[in-house]
């Protein structure tokens, strides 16, 4: 549904994106990942036709978004980052425009519009001005408008950013709601978000893929590493000296300490078996074992690691 | 059918909030009180001459024609400007929407806001002609000079406004220009007389002034238009410089 060949967008003197090539399945939800100024925003913005590729092609549905701008912008829609919308008009007023703009037939509009407005939850909020709704309802009037077009293509950048918890997960859940009928590509900067909403990742730096993964692939990649918190019930010295003498663990570390109990964060290239080995040595010699859990990695420490092993590669 | 849409929702912003409100009712007072005091004063020591076509000239080009090039900025300053300050152009340039009908629905929505503030200067002409009726052909000419020199300060407005994100800097640019084109010609003694000739050419001013004596003539209807489309282009190729640029 959407193919991307050796995508280059230079602004003068700066390269943006460095040759990016990857595609995208027609039903798929695949993530974007990648620290802020990667280059996730203007890859989107070529995609929904805001400005030309310097160099490659990209096509949506077959069709050159170079040659063919407004077919593939009727097949997109798009939500911005930092969505901030007309605050002048009311959510419903501002739908009515998108859908009239959108070529959303006359005949259904005002079922479409009330449609759209009921699976984003707006319906409440339908009269009100969007420059006085939260930044939670501002974000599904956004979606709103990116979908009342039934496009086949969603293009989201930075759906999540900004909300509070539960407004996550409301976001989130709509937009795995749409997965299936439609092609969702989503960029983000949040790990965690990608393997809850997305099939496949791919992981940018610096205008160029670093990576290409399953959703899965890229969890186990991380559990892989790496680091566990346990903290032990115990005397010090001996509980260190312990652990330090097992062959899984690589590094052992301790934490500040609070009375009688040790906290040490153990670092091992065999996250299972390490702390398999760990908790064996705990009851074995008597302690409590109160807390093992296996830290979670970082978009910064995957960064580091990718970075590091990429280089390894070429060199 | 999409350019109407956007034509619609231009709209809708207007009048949404007090601006539209307040610079109708200071423009009409401004030109009421100027109408009444002109007219009287031309009544009083005016023997003589022609009054009607005096006064009416005069009316014409220094009070509904200046006072539109005070506030034409004012509304002209919004256009681009805010849309990209606020990120919303980037709605616009992904909808199925070419920078054309996004560049014609704002100048079309503004030019019509303005259509409402000149339907209420016929007021003028009406008081006077329901006390002595005269032959109202000229105002003809009036009105089509004062709705070309309308648009021509629109789309220069919208040009400076498509070029910066701040509202302050897009109105007053957009009156320092026109203000230029407006007196370009007032010091005739500081320049030669055939540059006076060249300038005069490019004059607002000037080609304004025989429209309001009543007359039509193709050469002052070509400088418009020309005038008009030089800043449509403009606003176009500034809308474009986010394919190089890369901002919005």
């Amino acid at each position: 549904m959407i193919e991307v060949q050796g995508l280059v967008k230079d602004f003068g003197a700066t390269r943006a994106v460095a040759g990016v090539s990857f595609s995208v399945r027609a039903g798929e939800i695949m993530g974007l990942l990648g620290p802020n100024g990667s280059g996730k925003t203007t890859i989107m913005r070529v995609l929904t036709g805001f400005f030309p590729p310097s160099e490659g092609r990209v096509t949506i549905d077959g069709l050159d978004v170079e040659e063919h701008t407004l077919a593939v912008r009727e097949r997109i829609g798009y939500l911005p980052e930092n969505t901030v919308l007309y605050p002048d008009l009311s959510v419903r007023r501002f739908l009515t425009f998108c859908a009239e703009v959108k070529g959303v037939p006359s005949g259904t509009r005002r079922a479409r519009i009330d449609e759209v407005m009921q699976a984003c939850g707006l319906t409440e909020v339908a009269t009100k001005l969007i420059g006085k709704l939260s930044k939670g309802y501002r974000q599904r009037v956004g979606i709103a408008q990116a979908v009342i077009h039934r496009p086949r293509v969603l293009v989201l950048d930075e759906p999540t950013v900004g909300l509070d918890p539960r407004q996550i997960v409301d976001i989130r859940s709509l937009i795995k709601s749409l997965g299936g009928s439609t092609t969702i590509l989503l960029s983000t900067h949040i790990l965690p978000e990608v393997s809850m909403t997305c099939e496949r990742v791919i992981i940018i730096d610096y205008g160029r893929i670093i990576a290409e993964d399953t959703a899965d692939g890229l969890t186990r990649r991380l559990q892989g590493s790496h680091e566990t918190r346990a903290r032990i019930a115990g005397p010090r010295d001996a509980v260190l000296q312990s652990l330090r003498a097992l062959p899984d663990l690589d590094d052992v570390r301790e934490e500040p300490a609070t009375d009688g109990v040790v906290t040490v964060i153990v670092r091992s290239a065999r996250g299972d078996e390490a702390r398999r080995a760990l908790s064996a040595r705990v009851v074995e010699q008597g302690w409590g074992l109160l807390e093992v859990r296996p830290l979670p990695m970082t978009l910064e420490d995957l960064f580091v690691r990718l970075v590091r092993s990429e280089r390894e590669a070429g060199a | 059918m999409r350019t109407w849409a956007l034509i619609r929702k231009e709209l809708a912003s207007y009048f949404a909030g007090p601006l539209v409100y307040v610079v109708v009712g200071a423009f009409l007072l401004a030109t009421g009180y100027r109408f009444y005091t002109t007219l009287n004063s031309y009544v009083t020591f005016g023997f003589g001459m022609n009054i009607l076509e005096n006064f009416w000239q005069d009316f014409f080009v220094n009070h509904i024609g200046f006072y539109l090039l005070i506030v034409v900025p004012l509304f002209t300053m919004r256009l681009i400007a805010e849309e990209r300050r606020l990120g919303t152009i980037e709605l616009l340039y992904t909808y199925p929407l070419r920078d054309g009908e996004i560049m014609a629905a704002k100048f079309i929505a503004c030019l019509l806001v303005f259509l409402v503030f000149l339907a209420g200067t016929l007021l003028y002409p009406a008081i006077v002609y329901a006390i002595q009726p005269f032959d109202p052909s000229p105002f003809v000419a009036r009105y089509l000079g004062t709705i070309l020199f309308l648009a021509s300060c629109i789309a220069c407005g919208l040009f400076v406004s498509s070029l910066t994100e701040s509202q302050v800097v897009a109105s007053s640019c957009t009156f320092v220009l026109l203000l230029l084109f407006w007196i370009i010609t007032w010091n005739e003694a500081a320049v030669s007389s055939t540059w006076l000739t060249a300038l005069g050419q490019l004059s607002t001013f000037d080609h304004f002034f025989s429209f309001a004596r009543g007359v039509i003539d193709l050469k002052d209807v070509t400088y418009f238009v020309l005038f008009i489309a030089l800043f449509l282009f403009l606003t176009l190729r500034s809308m474009e410089s986010r394919h190089w640029r890369g901002r919005r």
